[in-house]
Formats: structure tokens, sequence, C-alpha cells
């Protein structure tokens, strides 16, 4: 049901990257602040081992994500890159239910991009006269199809796990979005070649990341997974963290909108309230304590 | 510094004697004003003799001269006199009726778009996150305005309990304010009932199980609340018309609330023996009155002021550290085969689940937490003290005692919650059974008690 990165997005992530590339440059240059200043914490620490019981997920190091406190951003053309992804290699397995073509629009698309985006994904269109199911091109109001009718079809593709929504994945799971990283990056080398692993498919895949250090998924980034039309190297790292940066965003959408518009109120509030302090300095300024 | 509005308004509002004692009475009513408002307002406090008139009758007389109408509504309101040393703990009640009003103009618009379907209610509300103009805004400014009217909510309860505020005349004032703690409660736990999240559906199914203890009724009870043998749509139907009707029952009862605060007047943080009663005493005789100030402008700065406070706080909370309102496992579908591990309410509930797992009994649990709340109508009945004895009684040798006793009933309050969240377990079990102690000392021991002590020694 899904291609690896549509055709049609090809053409659209080239002509936004470097628009969003700017525009996401912008807001730290308002703000002042954000993600100029480097956390110090770039990566791949080893994790810590200290787990309370054996089959406690490892501790995931933190990540210096440009969406992360309280004055971060989405890097738009990361969410870009992330979405490629998503389509080329989740979608197979995992499902966005909650997620319409029309919203992927605040990734920096025109209108007329997400209408070619939805076209580049086949849903169901009811049943025909024989009672077989139809398919169509998407449109923007279209949700994002799953991948499978239900969880006794997933269940059966996948040895009896059923893939998680990944809608508010990054919010929901434990440890966020530092976690979601290290879980694609973190599975153990035996495991990562391809082939070696399916041997042990029935026990899952080793993953120190994972609830009991076994996960269900397979390894499913390796270099040159998807081609980026912007020419970023797709190497399993990039492809993680432009995975995980757009399963951020399209977990709260709006995050950067309230940002933005957190700070205007506060700074208009505050000019207010300077106000107010003034007059009423000045109306009791008669009264005695 | 001419400043119109400080001749304009002390001079006709009948705190001459407030202006530093510069103003007699007279010369400042011969002062012309270019405000016929405020002349109008003037004629309805300053005519009366010093200390004659029944408590309630200041600030009603007001409208009678200037005829019935909005107007004479507003200015009536306008020269509602207050005491001069009110601190910021009065401020509250202003802050309270804008974030009901922020409340009620957010759930209307939410109420647009929201489906109470248990399998179109989750989605709605991602939808409407998601995809309705603004639905963001709109949603973060209901659950932010969640907990911080609960926040808010619980200051004012506990600075009504620090000054003594449910003293005689007001003791109706104080039940009005518990009824609407109650009813602001029951509110809040319907709508966070209505996301149906997995918070939500076990949220509902625990109360559900905690309604269903009580003896004989329980179990008819349970199935009136649930609409069934578990929460489902019929559950969410009545959240969502339980949520919406108690919304506008709260508006009424917040009129009924200042109405009466109205008629009883305000009671005020400090007391001085010498103005003849409570600085709180509803009437101001001469020298009572000479610490009075009108609401307008003293009391609307000050509390539009407040609110603005509030406004700041509100917005670095809903747009930088939203992760403080919301709970992650309620953006999880509700799912009744998947139990989470941690069942736990808002943080506004903590204190009394704290309360129904310190104690062993299922019914006995409910007992205590739901009695935690309904202790409070008992409060004025509780603490016989007036003003003037409890006054007597701190200059004696107890001064300290009633700071201690409130400390430790916060300080109950707030492990009680701690414990809660954490399930009661281990220590957690000794700490929460010691702080539901300490809570209802406050109230079944040191009110009395203190009472008694403090009209022991004035008699002496």
């Amino acid at each position: 049901m899904s291609v690896c990165l549509p055709p049609a997005l090809r053409p659209v992530v080239q002509r936004c990257a470097g628009v969003l590339a700017a525009g996401g440059l912008l807001w730290p240059v308002l703000t002042g602040v954000s993600a100029v200043v480097p956390e110090g914490r770039w990566s791949f620490t080893p994790p810590a081992q200290a787990e309370s019981f054996a089959g406690a997920p490892a501790h995931a190091p933190a990540q210096d994500w440009s969406f992360r406190g309280a004055l971060g951003h989405f890097d738009l053309a990361a969410v870009q890159r992330g979405y490629a992804v998503f389509a080329g290699v989740c979608a197979s397995c995992h499902s966005l239910t909650q997620v319409h073509f029309s919203d992927l629009g605040g990734m920096g698309l025109t209108p007329e991009q997400v209408s070619a985006l939805a076209a580049s994904w086949q849903v169901v269109a009811g049943r025909d006269a024989e009672g077989r199911l139809t398919h169509r091109k998407a449109l923007p109001d279209d949700a994002l199809p799953a991948p499978y009718t239900g969880p006794e079809a997933a269940r059966a593709a996948n040895r009896g796990a059923v893939p998680p929504d990944l809608s508010r994945i990054v919010q929901v799971y434990p440890g966020g979005a530092d976690r979601v990283y290290a879980l694609l990056t973190g599975y153990a080398s035996s495991a990562s070649a391809p082939g070696a692993g399916a041997a042990r498919a029935e026990a899952g895949f080793a993953n120190p990341y994972a609830i009991g250090h076994r996960t269900a998924m397979p390894p499913p980034l390796r270099e040159n997974a998807v081609v980026y039309a912007d020419g970023t190297r797709p190497t399993a790292q990039q492809e993680a963290r432009d995975v995980t940066t757009f399963l951020a965003w399209i977990s709260s959408p709006h995050a950067d909108d309230k940002r933005r518009l957190g700070v205007g109120v506060v700074l208009y509030l505050c000019f207010l309230a300077c106000l107010l302090v003034i007059l009423k300095r000045r109306i009791w300024s008669h009264v005695e304590k | 510094m001419p400043f119109i509005v400080k001749h304009g308004n002390t001079g006709l509002h009948g705190v001459r004697d407030a202006v530093s004692g510069r103003g007699e009475g007279n010369q400042m009513a011969e002062i012309p004003s270019s405000r016929e408002q405020a002349d109008q307002a003037h004629g309805g406090l300053a005519p009366e003799p010093p200390g004659g008139a029944e408590p309630a009758s200041a600030p009603e007389a007001a409208p009678m001269p200037a005829g019935v109408g909005v107007a004479a509504f507003v200015r009536a309101y306008g020269a509602f006199p207050l005491p001069r040393d009110l601190n910021f703990l009065w401020t509250v009640g202003a802050m309270l009726v804008a974030l009901l009003a922020l409340m009620l103009l957010s759930g209307l618009t939410l109420a647009l778009t929201y489906t109470p379907d248990a399998s179109l209610a989750f989605s709605s509300v991602e939808a409407l996150e998601r995809r309705a103009p603004s639905g963001w805004l709109l949603r973060s400014l209901h659950m932010t305005g969640a907990t911080f009217f609960m926040a808010a909510l619980y200051l004012h309860v506990f600075r009504g309990l620090c000054y003594a505020s449910y003293r005689a005349p007001r003791q109706g004032l104080w039940t009005i304010g518990t009824l609407l703690l109650v009813l602001v409660m029951v509110t809040a736990f319907a709508g966070y009932v209505l996301p149906w999240g997995q918070m939500s559906y076990w949220g509902a199914d625990v109360a559900s199980k905690a309604v269903g203890a009580i003896p004989l009724i329980g179990g008819t009870l349970e199935q009136v609340f649930l609409g069934g043998d578990a929460p489902g749509s019929a559950t969410l139907h009545r959240m969502f018309v339980l949520h919406f009707t108690l919304a506008f029952t709260i508006v009424g009862m917040v009129v009924l609330h200042v109405a009466v605060l109205h008629a009883k007047g305000s009671t005020s943080p400090s007391y001085r023996p010498g103005s003849g009663g409570a600085s709180g005493a509803t009437l101001p005789d001469a020298a009572g009155r000479s610490r009075m100030l009108p609401f307008h402008p003293y009391f609307t700065v000050k509390d539009t002021l407040g609110v603005v406070v509030l406004a700041i706080l509100f917005t670095l909370v809903m747009c930088f550290w939203p992760g403080l309102v919301s709970e992650v496992e309620n953006y999880r579908p509700a799912n009744p085969l998947h139990t989470p591990a941690n069942i736990e309410p808002e943080w506004y509930f903590l204190p009394f689940y704290g309360m129904l797992q310190a104690v062993p009994s299922k019914f006995g649990g409910l007992l205590v937490s739901g009695g935690a709340v309904a202790i409070l109508f008992l409060v004025p009945w509780l603490d016989r003290g007036t003003a003037a004895t409890c006054a007597a009684g701190r200059w004696g040798g107890l001064r300290w005692l009633p700071c201690v006793a409130l400390a430790v009933l916060a300080c109950s309050f707030v492990l009680c919650g701690l414990a809660g969240r954490h399930h009661v377990q281990g220590g957690w079990m000794l700490v929460g059974r010691l702080a539901t102690l300490g809570y209802y000392l406050y109230f079944l021991a040191f009110l009395p008690f203190y009472a008694r002590l403090a009209q022991k020694e004035l008699r002496s």
C-alpha cells in the first residue's frame, strides 16, 4: 500500500527544504535563545546500565533535539525527511489513524503539494457490485490508511505482535523522543545484519531499549532505505533522527504555534502588568496602609 | 499630581475619612465634580449616620435613588465598600471569576466539535486538536484552565480558613462556597472522563467502584452512574450532560455567592480592637468606615492586576510547560482490556485519592475522603469563636497555635496527595494515614478547642 518515497513528494521536499530551513532559522532569531545554545550532549554516550530489574529498558541517552525545551521549535526540513522515512519504511506496519493528509500541510507544504502527496497513497473506496474492495487515490480530507484491516490481521502478519499506532507515540512512549531514537538505532549488532535476525525472529530482536530487551520489530532502518530529495545522506542514524523528529511533530503538530503565541502573549501581558502596577500605585497613592 | 480619580472618588464614595485625615465630609462634598455618576453613588453611602444602619443596608441602599437599571446596579457594585488592607489572597476571587468565564467560553466552543460516544469521543478530541480552527488553543485553554481553577479554588478556601471568613454573620456565604467547591469538583471529574483516553476510562471505572462500595444503594447508584456494567457510551452521555449543566449551575451559584458577599461585607486580614469590632464587620462605624474603600477604582485595579499576573502564569504553563497539566496516558485511546500500571486522578484529586486508599475498608475510605470535603460545611459550627474572642486569645500565650495548626493542615493535605500518588505503598501508607489524621484533627480537635480556650482567656 505504501510506496518508497512517493515520486510526487520528491520535488516537494526539494523545493521546500531551502525555504523551511530559512523559516526554521527565523524562530530562534526571534526568541534569541532556543536551539542556538548547544546542550553539549550530542550523542552516543554509552547507555547507563543501572536497571532495577533484568528486563527494564536501558536509559536512552538524551539527544539534542531542535524541539526540546520550552522555546524549542521543529526543524521542518527534518520533519519532511522524516515523513519520507515514515512513508517508505514505517507505514508498511504502523498506522497514523488520527492524522489526515491535510494535517501534513503543517510540515510546510502548500495545498497543491498536500494533494500531490495524498494522491500517492491508495485508500479504500467502498465495495463494487461483486462485493470486492475498491481503491482510489487519497484526497487531502482522507485519513492516512492503516496498513492492516484490524488487530487480528496485524497480529497474523507480525507473529503475534500488533504494531502500535504512531499518532501520539512520542508523547505516550515512556522516554519520549530520546527512547524512540535509541530504540531505532540500538539493535544489538548481531541482529542488525540483514538475515541474521531471521533465525531468532520467533523470540524477537535484541534491543536494550525495549522492555525485556526484546522487541518484535525487526531492525527497520538501514543505509539508503529512502532517497532524500534535499541531498542529505540517508544513513541509518540520519533516518532515525528524521523519523523521530517527524513523529514528535505529528504527536503535537501545533506545539510551535503554541510557543510562538506564548512569547507574544507573555510579552504583551508583562507590558500590561507594568501599566497596571503604575495605575494601581497612582490610585492607591494617597491611601495610608 | 492632578489625578482626577483621587478627588472624584475619595470625596464622593463616602470614604473621605480615609484620605489621610485631611478630608472633612462636608468640605469634600462641596467640591464640584464633573462626574454625575459619582454624585449619584454618593447619595447611597454618605447620608448614613455612622454606626446607625443595619449591616446589609449599606450596599443595598445605593441603587434606590438612581432607580432600577443596569447603570444603577453597576454603580451600586462600584461603590461597594471593602476593607483597605485586603492582601493579594483576596484577589483570588476575581481570578476565579475570570477563570470561570474562560472555562465557560472555551467549553462552549469545544462542545461544538465533541462527540459523546465511546467509539467516537477520542477521535473527535483528536480531530479537534489537529484540525478544528484554533482547536488546539481552545483545548489547551480548557485543560490549563481546569488546573488553575482548582488551584485557585483551593487557595480561596485556604484563605477562608486562615482568616476565619466563615464566622458569623457569613456562615451562609461559606456554605454556598463549599457547595460550589463540591460542584466544581464533580464538574472537573466529569470533564476529565470526556476525552475517553486511558485515564478517563479507568478513572470512571475506579469512581464507579467507589460509588458501588456504598452499602444498600451502592449497586443501584453504580448502575445509574455508568448506565451499564462498565463505562461506555451511556457513561459518556451522563458525564457530558453533567459537565454541561453543572457549569451553568456553578455560574448561578457564583452570582449568589457574590450577592451574599455584598450583603454581608468582606472580611479582612487584620483585626483592630479599636475599631469597635472586626474590621470585617459588616457595618463600618465611624472608625471602621475609615478603613473602607469603594470597590471602584481601588479594588477593580487591584483585581485586574491580579488577573493579569495570573494570565502570565497561565500562558507560561499553557504554552511552554504543557506537560505540567496534561497526563500523557490520556493520549492513548480508552482500552477496556488493558489496565494501565498507574491509575491516578488529576493532581487536584490526589489528596482525596490518598485518603481513599489509606483506609483499609473500601466504604470506610469513601467515607473518609468524602468526609474531608463534607467537613468543610460544618466549619462555621465547629469553630464557635468570634473574631473578638480569638483576637483576645491571640494576645494570650497561644498566638502561634493557629499558625501551626494551619501549617499542619496544609502539610497534611499535600502529604495526602503525595501518598495518593505513590498508591500508599510501603512507608507512604503510614504517611497517608498520619496525614489523614492531621487533616481531620484540624477540624475536629483544633477548631473547637481553640475557640473554647480563647473564650476562657477572654473571661479571665
